[in-house]
């Protein structure tokens, strides 16, 4: 499996040839900070107000564009920022090209004048497309959504295996997803500067080292006590707390990239135009399901952990090793989490609450195909991930979520055992 | 002696406000937890609701004895988008679904779309003049050495303390009435309670929503003691502490959220206390100052992984069988 999953990188890392296109740090000496000049076709645009804030939504400064369009904001420490343009202050006529972009987040490196581009259009002529819709951004938009499906499916899948052979809905999940993040990045970023796709597989052998420290260390003992679901439920969300607070303490509040892939020219292909990076993605997570559905179909490992998850009694009463299935599994399960959580830190950037933040879709993904199945938290993952992107050609970005959150109420109320979940009783 | 000064700074802080809002949201809490074994991770979004009705509602021009009815009654809206999809699934279904929706919640309270209603990320200050004009009790410092408060504090932990008595009175009345003997046969055997004929999805309902208004008010003084209510206050990591407070207490105790909210911010105020002590002469090297903040909730999630595995009936002990023990 480990074998297969490093094969796939190695594929895809040839596909990764375009040459990266660093931002240029304009010189300066006196400090960091944001800069731009608001135009619409060449003409200055003035009296618009730009706002900063930090991620967490704390605001820095405000500064309002010049006579000729300028703009700038000296910031205080480097790091990452939210610049926003107010639309509503721009003046009659001229509006954002692109609604969603008029808050940008932009990492701002010592020293860094890092120049932010707001691309305003007429109001009165749209620039998307003269049929009044824009075919190529919808495709466009669909591969994002495929790739953020495939990725969400791929840490989907390890949460909803584990819950098949334990009925431990594990809230740590999203920490094995982080884990894996940050262990590649150790090896590719911090201590050691391997390829991304050495220090992925290092990421992935780590990270199936902590699920099978999980289980003989914390899950196992504790199963062995009879301890109720409930009470595990709260053990993994302390482990949850207590992890993601390490993961803070040591790696960092702010948000790394890895050194590879980190910027890429788009490639055109026909109708659609994707970056490198995005294919790669996308093969390395459908290689990685279906090796895992190999697994499970045609392997003695994978017939027992179906059969575990099916039931657990009947399979220790044929002979399988229940306690040896689940530890199996457990490792299985991080290892997906640990690779979702690298495709994922490719995608935007390594942060400390990464897995977190996307367990709400992981969560989502896996009751809407199924929770305990192998394959509808996949489809589940798949279908949330494409309404996600797309519905930004209507609603802004920041209403992505509320998709996620209708489609689990949706599904729970009319059927909540998922797609492909089969007709038991869950209530 | 510092050390004594941090020791009276911790006592303060587990008598003082913040303490208070900890433990209404936890009887809350222990009632839909404890008693009726409903997982709800999103008692935070209850406290949202009771924040944002009370500060939006003086925002508008009305008294803020409004908003705290106007916050409690979003607390019931809550309560039915956590119930309705949920409560007729299995226990986990609606750990999933509170979660998400308590973050989902804010996500939305601080979008800059909702700005024009919320006020976004900024959310709103300076709110609860009204509270502390009755303040009855005369201005001045009242207290020892480092373990006095301001005459407006003292208000506010008199009033915030008598709220959570009256709440443990009545979750103590509830249990003792057949009301309460049916919740926690719910959480003991649902199947059995359901083929005694009871309606057990409404009794949760139920349960949730008494445990939400509770959260709601929580919410309500936590905004009136800090004067300011923003989005990024109702993190889901308040729930989980909250959830230790009530698991260290005693889940399924009358005194269990209280004892629990005291201990929990003793102890996060005395080894933060201890640490940044450290850290200022320069015993512990390794830790900034801002580190401190993320060990706080390491201390959380590590106390209630310990508890859950070493004492599950928490401090107070329990008289009955319970969640957290063992099958």
């Amino acid at each position: 499996m480990l074998l297969g999953v490093a094969g796939s990188v190695l594929c895809a890392s040839t596909l990764w040839t375009v040459p990266a296109t660093p931002q240029e740090p304009a010189p300066s000496d006196s400090g960091q900070g944001v800069s731009g000049v608001l135009r619409l076709d060449e003409e200055p645009v003035d009296g618009a107000r730009i706002e900063v804030e930090t991620p967490e939504g704390n605001p820095v400064d405000t500064t309002t564009s010049a006579g000729d369009g300028a703009w700038s904001v000296p910031l205080v420490t480097p790091g990452a920022y939210v610049v926003r343009l107010d639309e509503a202050t721009l003046p009659d006529g001229v509006v954002l090209a692109d609604s969603t972009k008029g808050s940008l987040t932009v990492e701002v490196r010592p020293g860094q004048d890092r120049v932010i581009i707001f691309q305003l259009a007429d109001e009165s002529g749209p620039t998307t497309s003269e049929e009044g819709f824009d075919w190529r951004r919808l495709v466009s938009l669909s591969v994002d959504g495929v790739r953020l499906g495939i990725v969400l499916g791929v840490m989907a899948m390890g949460l909803s295996l584990i819950f098949g052979v334990t009925r431990l809905i594990n809230f740590a999940h999203g920490e094995l997803v982080t884990f894996g993040a940050i262990a590649a990045w150790v090896f590719n970023a911090g201590a050691f500067r391997f390829p991304l796709f050495l220090a992925g597989i290092v990421g992935l052998l780590l990270s199936a080292a902590l699920g099978w420290g999980l289980e003989r260390g914390l899950f196992r003992p504790l199963r062995r006590r009879r301890t109720s679901t409930v009470a595990l439920i709260v053990v993994t969300i302390g482990l949850s707390e207590f992890l993601r607070s390490f993961y803070q303490l040591t790696f960092g509040p702010l948000p790394e990239p890895y050194r590879d892939y980190a910027l890429q020219r788009e490639i055109d292909l026909g109708p659609l135009t994707v970056t490198p990076k995005s294919l790669g993605i996308i093969c390395i997570g459908a290689v990685a399901i279906v090796l895992v559905a190999f697994l499970l179909q045609r392997t003695r490992l994978g017939t027992a952990m179906r059969a575990v998850a099916d039931n657990k009694d009947l399979a220790a009463s044929s002979g399988i090793d229940v306690q040896r299935v689940i530890l199996h599994v457990w490792i299985l399960g991080a290892v997906l989490a640990g690779l979702g959580g690298i495709l994922l830190g490719v995608t935007q950037k390594v942060e400390f609450d990464m897995g977190f933040k996307a367990l709400l879709l992981i969560f989502a993904a896996v009751v809407v195909g199924g929770l305990g199945t192998a394959y509808g938290p996949v489809l589940g993952a798949l279908l949330l991930g494409v309404v996600i992107q797309v519905s930004t050609i209507w609603f802004d970005t920041e209403f992505k979520f509320v998709f996620a959150l209708l489609a689990l109420i949706l599904m729970l109320v009319f059927r909540p055992q998922g797609i492909l979940g089969r007709r038991e009783r869950v209530g | 002696m510092d050390v004594l000064n941090v020791f009276l700074d911790a006592i303060r802080v587990a008598i003082g406000p913040q303490a208070a809002v900890f433990a209404l949201a936890g009887v809350g809490l222990n009632l839909q937890f404890g008693y009726a074994g409903l997982l709800n991770f999103g008692q935070v979004a209850f406290m949202l609701a009771g924040a944002y009705g009370a500060s939006m509602t003086v925002d508008a021009g009305g008294p803020l004895w409004l908003g705290i009815l106007v916050g409690m009654a979003a607390a019931l809206v809550v309560a039915m988008l956590f119930g309705l999809p949920a409560l007729r699934l299995r226990a986990d279904y609606l750990a999933i679904v509170t979660i998400s929706v308590g973050e989902i919640i804010r996500l939305l309270v601080r979008s800059s779309t909702l700005e024009p209603v919320t006020n976004g990320v900024f959310g709103y200050r300076d709110f609860a003049a009204w509270f502390y004009a009755i303040n009855p009790i005369p201005a001045g410092r009242y207290g020892v050495g480092n373990l006095a408060f301001p005459a407006r504090t003292l208000w506010l932990i008199v009033v915030a303390w008598t709220l959570v008595l009256l709440a443990s009175l009545l979750v103590l009345g509830l249990m003792r009435s057949p009301w309460g003997r049916v919740v926690r046969g719910i959480r003991e055997d649902e199947d059995a309670v359901r083929s005694l004929g009871k309606n057990v999805f409404m009794y949760k309902l139920q349960a949730l929503a008494l445990g939400g208004l509770m959260g709601a008010l929580a919410g309500s003084l936590r905004a009136i003691d800090s004067q300011a209510v923003r989005p990024d206050f109702f993190l889901t990591i308040t729930t989980f502490m909250i959830y230790a407070a009530v698991i260290l207490g005693g889940a399924g105790t009358i005194i269990g959220p209280t004892i629990g909210a005291m201990a929990l911010w003793f102890v996060i105020s005395f080894s933060e206390g201890l640490l940044r002590l450290g850290i200022e002469s320069g015993v512990i090297e390794f830790l900034d100052p801002e580190d401190v903040a993320a060990i706080r909730f390491m201390i959380v999630g590590l106390a209630l992984i310990l508890l859950v595995v070493f004492r599950p009936q928490g401090l107070a002990g329990k008289p009955e069988a319970g969640l957290l023990d063992e099958h």
